[in-house]
């Protein structure tokens, strides 16, 4: 980014330190090296492979003709839409949206939740302060968790990289599925009055009345203010998922080079009723960013295992996982964690049987 | 000036930690820092993201590191 002025500017203090038609100067020359080096992508990973390695057609130079044009594609994609909806989303803050849902009746609560969860970037390192702030501000339990199930299952990359890899029925069915994940898992943990399993401190703090803080007015952002905040969105979250996409992509790669075709479909294609709820007993130990299993998702549909069977592996891959558990324990008691992550393999196997049911061509 | 890091002592709240004494000693400033890591303590500050930065009891970010000017511009504000 040689022409901007993110570097010496407080977005909080500074009213805009470029007209916004000196920002676009920055933005257009980039798009169109963007697009440019876009379009020629799998050329070059063609040239690089079979004239540059010299490799003879084959498994291998199939897997790194993928690996060459996946990878670089996607960090593109990322670039560009983690842009654009920091750029929309710029100023939206989580306070806002923790005193936003403090207010709402618990049915709204659940689905605003979800959808919250969806936009808000979410670093699983913040699930214990964010629980805890969400819980202070007597937000109902379901409403939180409807919030931290769907959040890590989608974001602005995953859809892009679903919708792009995977066409747009598919990211549908995907989106569908993660915010009822949520919204449900959230509805049940009310049900079931699952708040008499928090941590005992927590109660405590669920009983006394606590002030919301208040928090300093955010005044219309500028185009400047926006492209900045957006750049700054960009190299953060790209340090944070340039290499979950690197591997992914290259496991993806490997499946798709070595994997036989049609493998998963010959061995579990009829969609045997156990393989749904193994895959998502195997996707407890593995854990990724969503960003890194998309790659992985395609390359295990294009080997013909069932929608069902794929997404509810990697959902269940995403959305449970070891050090979330150990993270929350410190918040909830056993029995929280143990219907939190049985209402979730439930809901995963419940929908990978209905997936495969109704969905058997992709 | 007193300056507390919260964080649970994840990689990025080091590094947090780091920047913020790297701009104090740049502009040689000397102020009362403090690293809190109970879960409690943040959530009485109102904090929903880690790594956050309060000056002087109010809380200027939350969720990421700001960049170096960013941090020069909010100390010279509480000490000019």
């Amino acid at each position: 980014m040689p022409c901007s002025c993110h570097k010496s500017q407080d977005l909080s203090t500074t009213r805009s330190c470029q007209p916004w038609w000196k920002s676009m100067a920055c933005v257009l020359p980039a798009l169109a090296l963007w697009v440019l080096i876009y379009r020629h992508l799998e050329g070059a990973s063609h040239v690089l492979v079979e004239t540059i390695l010299g490799l003879s057609p084959g498994p291998l130079a199939q897997a790194l003709t993928f690996f060459f044009y996946d990878t670089p594609k996607i960090l593109l994609l990322v670039l560009l839409m983690v842009y654009v909806i920091a750029w929309l989303r710029a100023g939206l803050q989580l306070e806002h949206v923790r005193n936003f849902l403090s207010g709402k009746r618990r049915l709204v609560g659940y689905l605003l939740g979800a959808v919250f969860g969806a936009v808000t970037p979410f670093c699983s390192c913040s699930s214990i302060p964010l629980f805890l702030g969400f819980t202070a501000a007597h937000i109902p339990l379901g409403i939180t968790m409807a919030f931290l199930v769907t959040s890590p299952l989608i974001n602005e990359v995953a859809v892009v990289l679903l919708w792009n890899l995977l066409g747009g029925q598919f990211t549908s069915i995907y989106l569908a599925v993660g915010l009822g994940a949520g919204i449900i898992a959230g509805f049940f943990m009310d049900i079931i009055r699952a708040e008499r399993w928090l941590a005992p401190f927590l109660q405590e703090a669920m009983q006394t009345k606590q002030e919301i803080p208040e928090i300093n007015e955010t005044r219309r952002l500028s185009f400047t203010q926006r492209h900045v905040f957006a750049v700054r969105e960009v190299v953060t979250i790209f340090r944070r998922v340039w290499l979950w996409v690197i591997l992914g992509v290259g496991l993806g790669a490997a499946l798709h080079g070595y994997l036989p075709e049609q493998w998963f479909a010959e061995h579990l294609g009829d969609g045997q009723f156990w393989s749904v709820p193994l895959a998502v007993t195997l996707g407890i130990p593995l854990y990724t960013n969503v960003t890194g299993i998309v790659p992985v998702m395609e390359s295990l549909l294009l080997k013909g295992l069932p929608a069902g069977t794929t997404l509810a592996f990697c959902m269940s891959t995403v959305a449970v996982s070891f050090p979330e558990l150990l993270m929350l324990k410190q918040v909830m008691r056993w029995q929280l964690l143990a219907v939190f992550v049985g209402t979730l393999l439930l809901i995963f196997t419940l929908t990978g049987w209905l997936l495969n049911t109704v969905y058997v061509q992709l | 000036m007193d300056i507390i890091i919260y964080g649970s002592g994840c990689a990025r709240c080091r590094a947090l930690a780091k920047a913020v004494e790297t701009a104090l000693q740049e502009m040689s400033l000397t102020a009362n820092v403090k690293k809190v890591s109970d879960f409690k303590e943040m959530m009485a500050a109102g904090i929903l993201q880690t790594p956050a930065l309060s000056l002087d009891g109010k809380v200027v970010s939350s969720g990421r590191i700001p960049d170096a000017n960013e941090l020069r511009l909010w100390l010279t504000s509480k000490h000019g």
